[in-house]
C-alpha cells in the first residue's frame, strides 16, 4: 500500500490538522495523558484518541505501556524529513532551477547540432 | 506582464494573501521549457529540489482532467508523493493544474505561464492556496507573527531537533 510506505506522506496529513499540531506542541513539553491533551480543547477524550491514533500511525506520538494512565510522548524524528519539506518552498525551487539552468542547454544541445536524435 | 530579463535568479512575491508567485527567466525557449516541465522523461532529471532527493516516480497524463504524480525519495528511504490533476493544457504558454502532498493537506492550484523574448522564457508560476495560514506554512512567513500559534512552536520544536 502506498500510503503506508509513504512516510513523509503520512507526517504531513497528520500535521494539516490544527488540534494535531497543538498536541504535539504539548508533548513537546513532556508526556501526558489523553485526559491532561484533551483539557486545552472543547474536544471529548475520544475525539481526541481519533487525533492522537492518526499520530501515532504517523509515528509521531508514542504510547507508554508502563503507566496505568498509559502516557503519550513525542517521538519527533519524523518531523525531521518534514523540516526539509516544509517552509523549504523557496529552497525547493531555488535548488531545482539551478539544475533546470544546466539541463535546459543539455537538452537544446542534444536537439540542436544536427537535428539527429535517438 | 513584463518581467525582469536576469537569468540565474528566482523571484518569489506575495500578490494576494492566499498565493505565492514564483518566477524565473531561463536561457531557452518556451517550447523547450514546456517539454521539461511536462515530459516523464524530463522532470525527474530537475524537479528534484534539496540535494538528496530523487524521483524514481512520474507519472504524467497530459490532457485537461488528466492526473499526474510523483514519487520523491530522500537518501535514507523516507518517501513522499505529490500528485493532482490537470486542468488547462495549452502548450507551450500555460499549464494549470492541482497539487497535493496527501488527502489531508490542503490542494493548490497552480498556474504556469510562459512568455518567450529574445530567446529567453519567463517562467511565473502562481501558487494558490487554499488559506493564507497554509501559504504562510509553506513560505515560511507569518508563523513568527502568531498568526498560527502551535504550527509556530512546533517549527521551534523541528530547530532543535536537526
Amino acid at each position: 500500500m502506498r500510503a503506508a510506505s509513504d512516510t513523509l506522506s503520512a507526517t504531513f496529513s497528520a500535521l494539516a490538522d490544527p488540534t494535531r499540531r497543538a498536541i504535539l506542541s504539548r508533548l513537546a513539553e513532556g508526556a501526558a495523558s489523553v485526559k491532561e491533551l484533551s483539557a486545552p480543547f472543547e474536544m471529548s477524550g475520544p475525539a481526541v484518541s481519533k487525533h492522537l491514533r492518526v499520530l501515532e500511525r504517523a509515528g509521531l506520538v508514542q504510547r507508554g505501556r508502563e503507566a496505568q494512565w498509559r502516557p503519550r510522548t513525542l517521538d519527533a524524528a519524523p518531523l525531521k524529513a518534514v523540516a526539509e519539506w516544509a517552509g523549504e518552498f523557496r529552497r525547493f525551487w531555488d535548488a531545482s532551477y539551478a539544475r533546470l539552468d544546466v539541463y535546459l542547454q543539455q537538452i537544446q544541445a542534444e536537439e540542436n547540432p544536427d537535428d539527429q536524435r535517438n | 506582464m513584463i518581467s525582469g530579463t536576469r537569468t540565474g535568479v528566482t523571484t518569489y512575491a506575495t500578490p494576494s494573501d492566499r498565493e505565492i508567485v514564483v518566477t524565473r527567466v531561463v536561457d531557452a525557449p518556451r517550447r523547450v521549457v514546456f517539454e521539461a516541465f511536462t515530459n516523464p522523461k524530463h522532470v525527474p532529471n530537475w524537479l528534484t529540489g534539496p540535494e538528496g532527493w530523487t524521483m524514481p516516480v512520474c507519472e504524467i497524463d497530459l490532457r485537461p482532467g488528466g492526473t499526474w504524480r510523483y514519487v520523491y525519495r530522500k537518501d535514507d528511504g523516507s518517501e513522499m508523493t505529490m500528485q493532482g490533476s490537470y486542468r488547462e493544457v495549452v502548450p507551450p504558454a500555460r499549464l494549470v493544474s492541482t497539487e497535493s502532498w496527501g488527502p489531508e493537506w490542503p490542494e493548490t492550484v497552480n498556474t504556469m505561464v510562459l512568455t518567450e523574448a529574445g530567446g529567453l522564457t519567463t517562467i511565473t508560476i502562481t501558487v494558490s492556496y487554499p488559506t493564507r495560514a497554509a501559504r504562510d506554512a509553506a513560505l515560511e512567513t507569518g508563523m513568527k507573527d502568531g498568526m498560527d500559534q502551535s504550527f509556530a512552536r512546533l517549527d521551534t520544536l523541528m530547530e532543535t531537533v536537526v
